[in-house]
């Protein structure tokens, strides 16, 4: 077969009406959406299907003394009670660590804890009835004798002498502590022209997915397996985790996941409710449901970002950065969450800080620490947002120190365009970036002129705006070295099976999972484009492990750039297929032929010769005729992993244009801008919608967004109306371009898209508010940028 | 258990609720009309939006008891009426609906403005729908579909003028 490249099969012209790489096809399954007809988790519903409810911890730290369950039991409607105990008896408690993270350490984690309850809202007793309403009455109707215990809340002195230690057999509160370090960062800071330094924190979120998380789990006696129907990112990996757990075979669990209503992070991790619903179900040999309440999903859903880290730029006399020391201390939960670990965040401070920048010096350590609060680990953009926010802070502070415009200063030292491939002094490996590029499209986009004529006419008036930048690097396309490398059961790999039935219509199944970002319509895409088919005829299934390939769903901006090749490969080799049958049939060489818009056409003059419907009539029900040596399998199965680079490193800028009351401390996003390099872009509609939903996730947790604990560790923002997301007043109009630097690790080229936009938007927002702060000598470093903490800044309250 | 009788989408029906049980249980957990979502069930996010004699309200604030005699629309009904056709078909040409499960609740609410304020500008589309959270698109193309459609709606009825 002659080799295939990029431009032979069309990804780089668009002539062929099947050439859908790269057009904004509208999402196949947009209309279900539209119309309230999706199927969610809880729209799920089982013959002799019980309900889930639990009893969760008052306290952030006490010892369970006793558990009294008759007055639950004596509730109608009631039908059993769990307690830690109970659910022990069937299930392994977990340790959430991974091999290469040196050091590391947490302690063994129960579904249902057996002595102590660590946070307030851990899961601590289950009962289980006929309705959620009547399992609610349960619990209500449940005795628990606490021992309130002193909690470890501060994340400032969980290694101090006298701290609380949360689990006295690990010896301290530490769960991991790495520096990257390379050249002579004293050296360089000693001789530098300019040292700027400032301390930034970053606030406690968590992803307020609209559905909350969801899960039937449903063991059948009769043939021994477990079927979990569960709003998830990754089926796999849970088959795997349910089964190890429960001590079945993994081949005896299969899970489901039909619509997903967002995840954004937070449904890749394994949380200890929804492994009780499994082994409840495992005990009772019946359906059971759960689906988080609001309050439980503040509670319990993970949270992140919870970060203080102390920050030094040093810059010579000509506005070159010599280098960066960076000093991260993140606060986690009491545990390290499963499998991920919760260590992963601080370790991506440590290799995204400076990212963009051309400099020699870096040095850069993280400290996770345990806290009797809710379990933080990975969640959009896990620790990019605030790897930039130090960076490009310290940026805009040299720039200033240095009297420089902050566009000149980012020119001066960004990485240059044909400067690839090249390593950070972090030790990451980019492949090819475009930050000059991007640069070069913003200020195309952006009118900085006009706004900054604009910016000097509203101070004349009291009107304070400012014009923010942020550069970033975002990694994508995750290889082994992510998790596998130690240890966890997850999956870098992504494999697809594309198959043709006798209508001539294709179907393909693929390991990657839809969350609504649009997975299953650029699977559509690929697959209408490799074989050669209309997009309306390709179906995709997702979501179900007796019926994908292997493979690791969705994270880390991995479902185009992974599963999208496995699909692509997949389909060109469904189509190879197609042209032996089809070339035994016209009695011409394969080569010869091709396919287009689903009919075997003459390669040469395009001229149609057979209906891809008629070839499967032929193949299907009458293969007496063809040639009894003829291979007729039209169903193909390929997998992908990257081999060349641990990660695909993706790149962009954001711009930020707001105004900040002076008065009142509110600020106002005006309008905001980004340019993102994700490699090949398969669909810039599902592309700019990507970027745009991450950006209001980032502006929305540089605004708004804190999960506020009192110094007890009880968490106040339990409610939508305490922790605060973006409406659409709040937030602007947003602008994004695109520069294409394909990997060239796959044929597609792509890499990931989902997460640019929460990376740089509070960077971005940060760098504008103190920019229109600037007349007052003020600067706000500590997220979010609340009213309070704004007219703080200005010396007003 | 509380008698009520009441027109859902059109049909008549007649149940016994608990009075505890909010419109948007009732609705799915009742009737089987899983359109409607409950995402906070303390009146903020907006995905329970619903139509009850002719105005948008909260169905997680509302008791299914009190109503009695009441006529609701919901998502499935207003899609089978073909209201918003239009609508809808802007919101699938503009990716205006990621995850989707804001999505009823954000069409019922973009139906009320097409209803109500034919002549919104963008920052009245914005405001109008700021009580419907969606944490996907970023509203941007939200505000672009309800936009389109009032245009085309409004040069339609320029059309017919004349």
């Amino acid at each position: 077969m002659n080799e295939i490249t990029p431009a032979s099969i069309g990804l780089s012209r668009e002539d062929l009406p099947n050439s859908y790489i790269g057009r904004s096809v509208p999402r196949p399954n947009a209309a279900k959406l539209v119309q309230g007809r999706a199927t969610y988790t809880d729209d799920v519903v089982l013959p002799r299907m019980l309900h889930a409810a639990f009893l969760r911890s008052p306290h952030a730290h006490a010892r369970i003394l006793s558990i009294e369950t008759a007055g639950a039991l004596a509730t109608p409607g009631v039908v059993r009670v769990f307690t830690g105990r109970d659910i022990a008896a069937v299930c392994d408690p977990w340790v959430a660590v991974l091999d290469h993270l040196k050091g590391m350490k947490s302690a063994p984690q129960y579904p249902l804890p057996l002595e102590r309850a660590t946070w307030q809202g851990e899961p601590v007793v289950a009962v289980v009835a006929e309705s959620r309403a009547a399992a609610e009455d349960g619990v209500a109707a449940l005795r628990v004798e606490w021992e309130p215990l002193p909690a470890q809340t501060d994340m400032e002195t969980a290694l101090a002498p006298g701290a609380v230690v949360i689990h006295p057999e690990l010896g301290d509160n530490l769960v991991f502590t790495r520096t990257a370090a390379a050249g002579d960062v004293e050296a360089a800071f000693a001789k530098a022209h300019k040292v700027v330094e400032a301390t930034f924190v970053t606030a406690r979120h968590t992803g307020v997915t609209l559905e909350p998380r969801s899960i039937i789990a449903d063991y059948n006696r009769a043939d021994g397996t477990l079927t979990v129907h569960h709003s998830t990112q990754a089926p796999h990996m849970m088959q795997g985790v349910f089964a190890k757990h429960l001590r079945l075979r993994e081949a005896d669990v299969r899970v489901i996941c039909k619509d997903v209503g967002g995840s954004f992070g937070i449904k890749v991790h394994v949380y200890p409710d929804e492994v009780a619903v499994a082994a409840i179900a495992r005990i009772m040999g019946r359906p059971i449901k759960f689906v988080a309440d609001r309050f439980e999903s503040f509670q319990s859903d993970i949270h992140a970002r919870d970060h203080r880290i102390k920050a030094r730029i040093a810059v010579d006399a000509n506005g070159r950065i010599l280098g960066f020391d960076v000093d991260d201390l993140t606060g986690i939960g009491p545990y390290s969450v499963y499998p991920r670990t919760s260590a992963i965040e601080g370790n991506q401070v440590v290799n995204l800080c400076g990212g963009p920048y051309d400099f020699q010096h870096y040095r850069c350590t993280t400290r996770v620490v345990l806290q009797n609060k809710t379990p933080t680990c990975q969640y959009r953009a896990v620790g990019h947002p605030i790897a930039t926010a130090v960076t490009e802070g310290l940026v805009d502070m040299a720039a200033e120190a240095l009297g420089m415009d902050p566009i000149a200063f980012r020119r001066l030292n960004l990485i240059r365009d044909d400067a690839y491939p090249r390593s950070s002094p972090s030790g990451m490996r980019f492949e090819g970036l475009s930050h000059h590029a991007s640069l070069d499209k913003l200020l195309e986009m952006v009118p900085v002129e006009r706004i900054r004529a604009d910016q000097s006419a509203q101070r004349a008036r009291g009107v304070y705006r400012g014009l923010g930048f942020a550069s970033f690097i975002e990694l994508t396309n995750p290889s082994p070295f992510m998790y596998g490398i130690g240890g966890a059961r997850i999956s870098a790999q992504d494999g697809a099976t594309v198959r043709m039935d006798p209508d001539g219509s294709v179907v393909v199944a693929s390991g990657v999972t839809e969350q609504g970002q649009g997975t299953e319509a650029i699977l559509a895409q690929i697959v209408a484009h490799g074989v050669g088919v209309p997009v309306e005829r390709v179906k995709v299934v997702t979501g179900d492990t007796q019926n994908t390939p292997y493979g690791g769903g969705t994270w880390a901006c991995r479902g185009a750039g992974i599963g999208g090749e496995a699909a692509l490969q997949s389909a060109l080799a469904l189509r190879a297929q197609i042209l032996e049958v089809a070339g035994a049939m016209l009695q011409a060489r394969p080569e010869t032929l091709d396919v287009a818009m689903g009919e075997v056409v003459d390669r040469a003059s395009g001229t149609p010769r057979l209906s891809l419907a008629e070839l499967g009539r032929i193949v299907y029900f009458r293969g007496d005729t063809l040639p009894k040596d003829l291979a007729r399998e039209l169903v193909q199965t390929r997998h992908f992993i990257t081999k060349e680079y641990p990660f695909a490193f993706t790149n962009g800028i954001q711009a930020c244009w707001a105004e900040v009351d002076v008065e009142t401390g509110m600020v106002k996003v005006l309008e905001h801008w980004c340019v993102e390099d994700c490699g090949r872009v398969i669909n810039p509609l599902l592309v700019d919608e990507q970027v745009r939903g991450g950006i209001v996730q980032g502006l929305g947790g540089a605004l708004y967004e804190h999960c506020v604990y009192d110094a007890e560790g009880n968490l106040l923002t339990t409610t939508m109306a305490d922790y605060l997301v973006p409406m659409s007043a709040e937030m602007p109009d947003i602008h994004v371009g695109h520069v294409e630097t394909p990997t060239r690790e796959s044929l597609l080229g792509a890499k990931g898209a989902g997460e640019a936009g929460t990376a740089g938007a509070p960077a971005a927002l940060m760098n504008a508010i103190n920019d229109a702060l600037r007349p007052f000598g003020a600067r706000v470093t500590e997220q979010p940028f609340t009213p309070a903490r704004i007219l703080r800044a200005l010396g007003r309250i | 258990m509380i008698p009520i009788t009441l027109t859902v989408n059109g049909e008549r029906v007649s149940r016994h609720v608990e009075p505890r049980r909010h419109l948007i249980d009732f609705l799915r957990l009742d009737l089987g009309l899983t359109g409607s979502h409950a995402g906070c069930e303390h009146g903020v996010c907006g995905a329970c939006t619903v139509r009850v004699d002719g105005e948008i309200v909260r169905g997680c604030l509302v008791p299914a008891a009190s109503l009695d005699g009441a006529e609701v629309t919901t998502i499935e009904g207003l899609s089978d009426s073909g209201e918003v056709a239009d609508l809808q078909a802007h919101f699938v040409a503009r990716n205006a609906a990621q995850c989707g499960y804001c999505t009823p609740g954000m069409i019922m609410t973009a139906a009320d403005i097409l209803r109500h304020h034919p002549d919104a500008t963008r920052a009245q589309i914005r405001e109008h729908l700021s009580g419907n959270y969606c944490r996907c698109t970023g509203y941007h193309a939200i505000v672009d579909a309800v936009e389109a459609t009032l245009a085309e709606r409004a040069a339609r009825r320029q059309e017919e003028r004349r």
